[in-house]
């Protein structure tokens, strides 16, 4: 029976072959319908940005209207120096809660920073910006580039913790048995071992977050507000690349126009230059035949 | 120098269900011995208590004296990780660490452990190298490649090479081959027959054959209970138990 049905059998690898097409077809359809948006973005940008982008753009401070030139030299300063406080606050705070989650929180206080973290990452960003005004605004009783960095930070937290916690998890637990077995001790194996087996996938949740916030805006508006003026005081007003692309874009004026778009372009190779710089250095510690 | 093990009214417990009854045993300083019996019977539990890995798993408790040596394994003033540095542990699955390369799997133990002479790092690295039977395959790659890159016999090498490092008195060694090929395993058992003449040595084994082939004595266990302990020799030609005479001819388990 089986032999004589030959033909049976062929007519099946047919319509299998033409549903392998079709998945692929379909597959590949997705694809391009997720990087249609970014690549539109990006030709978008570059086109209207480039012309504005010159030597007195990324060196200067912005011009008064009328006045043409200047630049957002201040601004990508700014941002700078906004997103170290961030990475400084956020990081140390999010992979130590995310080492707590994984090692120690198969509790019920574990629960509840879990559960602290997911609410954390849904509250609007305005809402952290408040935050950080009461926090830091009302007491030093002006705005400042601490308060802006404490706003981002505070936002960097719950992505990275929740980042670690899952890529800590993954580490199998022989790997751990294997530090434990040699006697060291668990927090010395939770440093030196699992987080080291884990750090790729950490590094990329922290970056994650890192671009996540590079380009908030709201959060910044009543704590680092924004500056017309060079500044790398952290306890004075600072500029930053997404503020200052805010004020561009919604004043009447075509150079102001221009110059936003020039800085929208600036903020995005500037994100994806960090993450790219990050992962080089990153892949070059770590071991060949990791994965 | 290998030392001796001690052990009396050993009892342990996942939860409530209780693991290993009254174990009592000694075990001779410089030779191997086997722990064989069907799954589930308790061996690995066993050797976990011996160098108190069975409390790092949730809800477990132990109750009993384990001497190796003069170290009280139990005692008041005996931390885990002051018995763990004595005592090698092999595990079933070869299990390096895979974000760090070949060289510093070796030193962990000692690396981590806080000890930072290079030289001596260097030295005693390729001596367990050596002693694992690794060295001629692995030495031009030492710092390069990861512990995860090589083949799984190689990896388990690797693994006794890392236990050796911190000069152990004692190698534990839970199914050591029962993830590897035949030529894989000819190595270790080879390596366990070199490696008994300084240390004292307990492998877990499911394979008969191998408990006969590389132990001097044997022990059974059936429910969690040490059915019979003796020569390797007598449990295998002249058992005194119907149940390991049962055993051992197959005819459960």
């Amino acid at each position: 029976m089986r032999n004589e049905g030959g033909l049976i059998s062929d007519r099946i690898s047919w319509s299998r072959r033409l549903q392998d097409h079709l998945f692929t077809g379909l597959a590949v359809a997705a694809v391009l319908l997720v990087l249609l948006p970014l690549a539109a973005i990006f030709i978008d940008l570059v086109q209207r940005g480039i012309g504005s982008i010159n030597f007195a753009f990324l060196t200067q401070t912005p011009k008064p209207v009328g006045i043409p030139g200047g630049g957002m030299a201040n601004a990508i300063l700014g941002t700078g120096v906004i997103l170290g406080i961030a990475s400084a606050i956020g990081v140390p705070l999010g992979i130590g809660a995310g080492v707590f989650l994984s090692e120690y929180g198969r509790n019920r206080s574990g629960d509840a920073v879990r559960f602290t973290a997911d609410v954390l990452n849904g509250v609007p960003s305005i809402v952290i910006g408040i935050v950080a005004y009461s926090l830091v605004v009302l007491r030093q009783r002006h705005f400042s580039a601490l308060a802006g960095g404490v706003a981002l930070g505070i936002m960097m937290i719950p992505t990275i913790t929740r980042a670690t916690e899952e890529m800590l998890l993954l580490v199998p637990i022989s790997v751990r048995e294997a530090a434990f077995g040699l006697g060291v001790s668990r927090w010395r194996t939770t440093v030196s071992v699992t987080l080291r087996t884990a750090a790729a996938g950490i590094i990329t949740g922290v970056m994650l977050a890192f671009a996540r916030v590079a380009g908030e805006t709201a959060p910044l508006l009543f704590t680092a507000f924004g500056s017309q003026f060079w500044s790398s005081n952290i306890n004075q007003p600072i500029a930053a690349l997404p503020l200052q692309i805010f004020v561009y874009a919604i004043s009447p004026y075509d150079e102001w126009h221009r110059h936003a778009w020039a800085g929208a372009l600036v903020l995005i190779v500037l994100i994806v230059g960090t993450i790219a710089v990050v992962r080089l250095i990153a892949s070059r510690g770590m071991m060949k035949g990791t994965a | 120098m290998g030392v001796g093990i001690e052990v009396e009214g050993l009892n342990a417990w996942f939860g409530g269900t209780q693991a290993l009854h009254e174990i009592s045993m000694r075990i001779a300083p410089n030779h191997a011995t086997a722990i064989i019996g069907p799954s589930g019977c308790g061996k690995s539990t066993f050797v976990r208590c011996l160098n108190r890995m069975h409390e790092t798993l949730p809800e477990t408790r132990v109750v009993g004296k384990v001497r190796i040596g003069d170290m009280e394994v139990y005692g008041n003033g005996t931390s885990a990780v002051q018995v763990r540095r004595h005592v090698g542990m092999v595990f079933q699955k070869p299990n390096p660490f895979p974000a760090m390369s070949i060289y510093d799997n070796v030193a962990a133990g000692l690396k981590l452990n806080g000890f930072r002479d290079k030289r001596r790092l260097d030295e005693v690295v390729e001596r367990s190298l050596r002693m694992a039977a690794l060295w001629d395959e692995v030495k031009d790659a030492l710092k390069k490649k990861s512990g995860a890159s090589l083949s799984g016999g190689q990896q388990q090498r690797l693994c006794i090479a890392r236990a050796l490092a911190v000069e152990p008195n004692v190698l534990l060694m839970d199914e050591p081959a029962s993830a590897l090929d035949p030529i894989s395993t000819g190595k270790i058992e080879e390596l366990i027959f070199q490696l008994k003449e300084s240390y004292t040595i307990v492998i877990v084994t499911h394979n008969m054959q191998q408990a006969a082939r590389v132990a001097e004595f044997t022990g059974f266990f059936l429910l969690g209970r040490l059915i019979e302990f003796d020569k390797t020799e007598k449990i295998f030609t002249n058992p005194s138990d119907k149940r390991t005479e049962d055993y051992i001819t197959g005819r459960f388990g």
